[in-house]
């Protein structure tokens, strides 16, 4: 199929970006995303110009690397992927797509399609740990017991990949499902009680402090979120942030 | 003595350690916390309000009498109202604070961009249906409140315990006043369709509830407003 790209290009940080457009021929529907733009870079290498830079890792959905807003939607239109295990056959021949870095003030870009997530690992910095030594003194995982639906809860919101698409389908470009997620997956755990006042208290501080929005609720980040992170976990984030805040 | 001291430890001392915590609501789940709360006791007054006009639909002197009772009594007067206005106050100025804050944070707007895959447009735009309410309660201000303080409180007129109800529907002959009621109302459905169960997610209930809380929200977006509108258009068409 043909599709007719229009692609962010910026060439710095500090530069001002455009669209560019770009038309790509012979698309198979069996392409991913990603090796779409393979494609398309390829030609463009051939013809001598700069490749279209973007993110990209493991491609099998699992380092929430890659990114992108695809025609208004992080990750693109189809619900549960990453953009690297997004098909072509999702478009039609003959569409147009959009194709656009994350934005928020946090995720400032560094190059076309490539933005800073980093205020991300400095959230997780803040309280995403447990200190307990698991070097050399190992437990047996089953010697603490642990509800099932706790466990499963968990481990749902373990999932969370780190990948950004909240942030960039939120209107308040709020970073409130991905704490919440990191958040929720010690909170639950018994592990995860020992530091659980402070976690809550800097990581929720820390996201402020990079700036990202306040959550209103619109569940745009539930609905895009490749994982599936649920908002319950952002309700008992806040939950554990008025707890802490009364204990503190 | 005690258990009134008790109750309003109770109820501030959290208060004033969160915000003391975070530096006066500078946490945004402090701040967010604040305007459910806010938001939840509007939406009680709301209800409140709602069952007392709607008697005058069926009662004229009941409704005298409720009004009068309102207007006088002076816990309502002198500790309600003012709590209520310092409430509606915070609301809507939080609201505008965090909705430039909320700005603030993506700078370079998408050239592609479709809400509406994701997320309602009522959920989207709580502040175009917050100013509209809040230019309303100017306008109800003007019709009632203002009136209301000069009657009593500057020229000291007596106690008249049956003019409520024809002052009201006075009010409503007018068919712009009416008109600008049943739209403010309309909108005012919609800022709560999505403020209802927002305020709960809000303040960390999202539990084995929740489906009900949204369908208790939705109802009472509808019905409340919808109420409000029979009422201005009854008083408009029927009893004027
Ligand atoms: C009687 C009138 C009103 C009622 C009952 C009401 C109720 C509510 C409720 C329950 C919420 C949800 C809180 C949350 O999501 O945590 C809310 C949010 C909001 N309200 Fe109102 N409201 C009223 C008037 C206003 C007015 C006059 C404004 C003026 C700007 C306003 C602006 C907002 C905004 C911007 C939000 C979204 C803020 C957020 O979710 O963080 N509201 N309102
Ligand atoms: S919550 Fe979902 S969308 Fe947000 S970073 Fe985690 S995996 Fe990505
Ligand atoms: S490249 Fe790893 S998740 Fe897409």
């Amino acid at each position: 199929m043909n599709l007719k790209l229009k692609i962010w290009r910026q060439k710095d940080a500090n530069s001002k970006g455009q669209i560019v457009d770009y038309n790509i021929t012979d698309v198979s529907p069996d392409m991913s995303f990603l090796e779409m733009l393979d494609v398309l870079n390829e030609s463009l290498v051939e013809k001598g110009e700069e490749p279209v830079e973007f993110d990209h890792d493991c491609r099998e959905g699992i380092c929430g690397t890659c990114s992108l807003q695809i025609n208004g939607e992080p990750h693109g239109p189809d619900r549960g992927v990453t953009t690297c295990q997004l098909h072509m056959r999702k478009f039609k021949d003959g569409d147009t797509i959009y194709i656009e870095p994350f934005r928020a003030k946090a995720f400032p870009v560094i190059k076309d399609l490539i933005v800073d997530r980093s205020a991300f690992d400095r959230i997780q910095q803040a309280g995403g740990y447990v200190s307990v030594n698991t070097s050399g003194n190992t437990i047996d995982a089953n010697a603490i017991p642990i509800n099932k639906h706790d466990a499963d809860e968990a481990f749902d919101a373990a999932t969370c990949i780190g990948c950004g698409a909240c942030v960039a389908a939120c209107k308040n470009a709020s970073a409130m499902l991905f704490t919440s997620a990191k958040v929720s997956q010690f909170a639950l755990l018994p592990q995860g009680q020992v530091e659980a006042t402070e976690r809550v208290l800097n990581m929720v501080k820390q996201m402020d402090l990079e700036g990202f929005g306040n959550c209103t609720n619109t569940g745009a980040c539930e609905i895009e979120c490749p994982k599936g992170i649920s908002l319950k976990n952002i309700a008992r984030m806040n939950r554990e942030y008025l707890a802490a805040s009364l204990k503190g | 003595m005690k258990v009134w001291r008790k109750m309003a430890r109770a109820v501030f001392l959290p208060y004033l350690k969160i915000n003391t915590m975070s530096g006066l609501l500078n946490s945004s789940i402090a701040r967010k916390v604040a305007m459910a709360l806010s938001g939840i006791f509007l939406i009680s007054f709301l209800l409140l309000h709602f069952l007392i006009n709607f008697t005058s639909v069926v009662s004229e002197s009941t409704f005298n009498e409720l009004s009068h009772f309102m207007g006088t009594n002076p816990l309502i007067q002198f500790l309600m109202q003012p709590i209520l206005i310092l409430g509606v106050i915070f609301h809507f100025v939080m609201g505008i604070v965090l909705e430039i804050k909320n700005n603030k944070a993506r700078q370079v707007q998408y050239k592609m961009y479709k809400g509406n895959l994701n997320s309602s447009w009522v959920s989207r735009n709580m502040i175009i249906t917050g100013l509209v309410v809040l230019a309303f309660l100017g306008l109800h201000f003007y019709d009632f409140w203002f009136p209301e303080i000069v009657y009593k409180y500057v020229e000291f007129n007596p106690a008249d315990t049956t003019r409520y109800f024809g002052e009201m529907v006075h009010k409503f002959e007018s068919p712009v006043r009416t008109g600008l009621y049943v739209i403010s109302f309309v909108l005012l459905a919609m800022h709560l369709w999505h403020g209802f169960q927002s305020s709960f997610q809000t303040i960390g209930v999202n539990n084995k509830y929740t489906p009900f809380i949204h369908k208790l929200g939705y109802t009472f977006a509808v019905v409340v407003p919808a109420g409000f509108i029979f009422i201005a258009l009854f008083h408009h068409f029927i009893t004027n």
